[in-house]
Order: C-alpha cells, then sequence, then structure tokens
C-alpha cells in the first residue's frame, strides 16, 4: 500500500515538473518576438543591436538544423571534417545575415495570432507584422521544431507563405550546381559573405 | 486572322480544361513545385535578370522611392484603384476556373468600388463583407486545369515568369483583358492608349514601393540574388494557384525529420 502511495506521489511529481518546464510554441515566440523588439526600439547603436539579437538567435533559432536542411541531399556525402566545417561556417553567415536583415527594422510590432500543430516536431505560429506608413501588414509564420518541448526552436519563418529556408536551400543548390557540385566553392562563397 | 488564332487558343484552353477536369490539388501543387520548374535557359535567363537589375537602378527604383514619399492616403488610393482594374483579368478568370461564386463577389466588389468608391480610390467593398480579394489570370486558369508551368524564364522589364505564364499572358492581349480591349484594343472616346500603359508601369511602381525594403534587404543578404528570386517568385506562384496556405502543410518535410539536433 505505501509502495502503490510512494509510486503515485513519484509518478505526479514528475508529470506535474515535466509539464511546468514545457513551452508552448506561440508564447515562445511571441516572447522572442518581444525581445526582439525591445532591442530594435533602444537607444543603441547599430553594431551593439546586432550584437544582442545574435544572442537571441542562437537560443532561439535551430541553425544546425537549418543549415543542414539547406544543404540539402548533399550532405549524405560530406565527412565529419567538411560537415564541422559547414556547420561553423554556416553559423557565421546565418547569424551575419539574420541580424543583418533584422536590424533595419525600428520597433517592429508582431502580434501573435494563432498556432496549428503540424506533427508532435513541428508547430506553425501565425503572426503579423503590423503595417506603417512606409510597408503594408506582412504575414509571418514561424515553424518551430518541438521535438524537446522544453526547448523549442526555430526552423524556418514563412513570409506571406514564402518559406526563407526554402529559399535559402535553392540559393545553395544554385552556387552548387554552377561549380559541379563542389562544397569547397560553397565554403568559399560562405567565407567571402561573413568577411565583407 | 486574329479571331482564328483566339478561337484556336480558347479551344484549346476549354479542351485542356476538360481533360483534366479530375487533376487535383496534390497533383497541380506537384507541379508546381519550385524545385520541378526547370531552368533551361539560365545563362540567357540571368544576362536579362542582369539588365532588369540596371533598368531598376535607372527607373524603378528612384521613382519607388519618390513615390514612398507621398502621404498613405494617396497610397493606398492608388494601390486600390490598380487593384480595383485588375479585377476585370481576375473576373473571367474566376469562371474559367469554375469559382462562380468568387466571381460573382468580385463582380460586385468592382461594381461597388468604381461606383461608391469613386473609380475603386475607396475599397468601399470591403466594409460590405466583400473581403479576401485574390488576383487570378490567365496562367493560373491554365495552372488549375493541369497544365506544367515549363522552363522558367525572365523576361525583359516584366521580371520572372514560366513558359505556361508568359504563353498566358498573351491572351491579355488577343481580347481576354477586358482593360486593354478599352484601352489600347479599341477605339474609345473614354480612354487612351497611355491609360493602359500609365497603370501597368504604376502598378510596377507601386509593387516596387510596398517591397523596397525587402528587395533590398534581399539583395544585400543573398549569395545568390538570381536564384533568391527565382524560388521567391516560383513559391508565391505556387501558392497562388492554389489560393491556399496549403505549402505550409504539404511542403516536404522529410528533409527536416532527417535533421536531428
Amino acid at each position: 500500500m505505501k509502495i502503490r502511495k510512494i509510486i503515485l506521489i513519484i509518478f505526479f511529481y514528475f508529470s506535474t515538473f515535466g509539464n511546468s518546464f514545457s513551452i508552448e510554441a506561440d508564447i515562445f515566440v511571441q516572447s522572442t518576438v518581444n525581445r526582439a523588439s525591445k532591442i530594435l526600439s533602444e537607444n543603441l547603436s547599430k553594431k551593439e543591436k546586432i550584437n544582442k539579437l545574435k544572442l537571441i538567435a542562437e537560443e532561439t533559432v535551430d541553425i544546425n538544423g537549418i543549415g543542414f536542411y539547406t544543404l540539402g541531399s548533399i550532405r549524405k556525402s560530406l565527412d565529419d571534417n567538411q560537415k564541422k566545417k559547414y556547420s561553423k561556417l554556416f553559423r557565421e553567415y546565418f547569424l551575419k545575415s539574420f541580424s543583418s536583415r533584422l536590424s533595419e527594422y525600428t520597433n517592429p510590432e508582431i502580434d501573435v495570432l494563432s498556432k496549428e500543430v503540424l506533427s508532435e516536431n513541428y508547430t506553425i505560429v501565425n503572426s503579423l507584422l503590423k503595417g506603417t506608413s512606409d510597408r503594408p501588414e506582412v504575414k509571418i509564420d514561424w515553424r518551430v521544431y518541438t521535438k524537446n518541448p522544453e526547448n523549442p526552436l526555430i526552423r524556418d519563418l514563412i513570409i506571406e507563405g514564402l518559406s526563407l529556408a526554402r529559399t535559402q536551400k535553392e540559393e545553395f543548390a544554385s552556387i552548387l550546381n554552377s561549380n559541379d557540385n563542389d562544397i569547397n566553392a560553397l565554403f568559399n562563397t560562405l567565407k567571402e559573405f561573413s568577411k565583407n | 486572322m486574329m479571331k482564328k488564332f483566339l478561337i484556336i487558343i480558347f479551344t484549346t484552353l476549354a479542351l485542356t480544361l476538360n481533360v483534366n477536369a479530375g487533376s487535383d490539388g496534390d497533383l497541380i501543387l506537384k507541379k508546381n513545385e519550385p524545385t520541378e520548374v526547370k531552368d533551361c535557359f539560365e545563362k540567357i535567363n540571368r544576362v536579362t535578370f542582369a539588365f532588369n537589375q540596371t533598368l531598376d537602378g535607372a527607373i524603378f527604383k528612384p521613382v519607388a522611392s519618390l513615390y514612398r514619399k507621398l502621404p498613405s492616403p494617396a497610397k493606398t488610393g492608388v494601390s486600390n484603384s490598380l487593384e480595383n482594374i485588375s479585377h476585370l483579368l481576375t473576373i473571367p478568370n474566376n469562371v474559367l476556373q469554375g469559382d462562380f461564386k468568387q466571381a460573382g463577389i468580385n463582380t460586385g466588389r468592382f461594381i461597388i468600388n468604381t461606383t461608391l468608391g469613386i473609380l475603386g480610390i475607396f475599397d468601399v467593398a470591403q466594409y460590405l463583407g466583400l473581403t479576401n480579394y485574390e488576383k487570378e489570370d490567365y496562367g493560373q486558369s491554365l495552372a488549375k486545369a493541369g497544365v506544367g508551368p515549363g522552363c522558367y524564364i525572365v523576361l525583359p522589364v516584366l521580371g520572372p515568369s514560366t513558359l505556361r505564364d508568359t504563353v498566358a499572358s498573351t491572351l491579355n492581349f488577343l481580347g481576354g483583358d477586358p482593360w486593354y480591349n478599352v484601352t489600347v484594343g479599341k477605339d474609345t472616346q473614354y480612354f487612351e492608349n497611355s491609360d493602359y500603359y500609365f497603370s501597368k508601369g504604376t502598378s510596377g511602381v507601386d509593387f516596387r514601393a510596398k517591397n523596397y525594403d525587402s528587395i533590398e534587404n534581399l539583395e544585400k543578404n543573398s549569395l545568390d540574388f538570381y536564384a533568391s528570386v527565382k524560388s521567391l517568385y516560383l513559391q508565391d506562384r505556387q501558392q497562388k494557384i492554389l489560393n491556399s496556405r496549403k505549402i505550409i502543410n504539404t511542403q516536404d518535410d522529410s528533409d527536416w525529420e532527417e535533421i536531428s539536433q
């Protein structure tokens, strides 16, 4: 009887414990957006903003996952050293490109509207970037990787139905195609981008 | 001669519509999948793309930059009137795609906005519940009928397209676009040829102005700007053909699934 009670208590404790740490995808996106908006509206230099945005990206975006998705099927033919080198170069490229794109905005207002659970691993969070006098409102959907519910990660931004990860994947494929699928050509292009 | 040509095209279109009446959304989605569209003329396309970029830098970008300085109500008015004119092409395509309900809604929108909305300057129809306007064209109607996109091509001045969409757009000049008919096609006392070309030019500037920062940003951060534009254009086209957000649900996840943390 006592053992049964203990087991029940342990089971209850762990199930509550587990739930309390899982983060809902929409709350995760709204909080990430709020953090980024706060930085963008602060009176900081562009360089400072970029550095702070990079930190948010490293915490909330699955950079490694996006990198390998973007590489397409060629990733299967890379050896471990090439994979390591690619991951490093992609991370530098991604952080530079991501923060540079975001830092152009001043005080963007994004409202999370709804979410759609696609599978155990993916949830699409729908949001709206409010329009200004210079641009119309923009629908932004976030593909959130929820395999680890305690640490959801962003894997794609779908802006007005256009996937950024997919665009990047086709861009990389084009570079590889025009260089006989030589991965070194892609390495050089990524290096060049991060250097400039 | 022209009449004969028109009849041939419409008969072909009608036949294709019948033959492929059973095409379902998934098949259309697959046919228009950006990765499935071949870039058969890549070298020429890249040259044309570079030419268009130069043209953009010399004309569209500076004009769009000035246009952006106009007060918001003026820009909204211009956008609304251009959208109102586009109903004239959308309505026949709603009918061709068998979407009679939407054809009715869009006809209502056009009549209300042209009259109460003062030549489309104000979108009065949306306040009467006629919302969710989606532009349609002959390329989309052909795609819905099951015609594949063919090769990707970049047209001088006009930009990205596919063989199917380019061929389909010639229908606009063969009687398929009522706005073209009343301005350029026929001599009417109400409109000049220049009205048509002015509306098309303004559409280009309006599009460029609305996407000014996004285009600049994309160009600055792209490793291959040509490939990025191609991908975005084809994704956008695929979505417009389906008139749905299905693309998100059916996007191939197999690549993602293999990647674990």
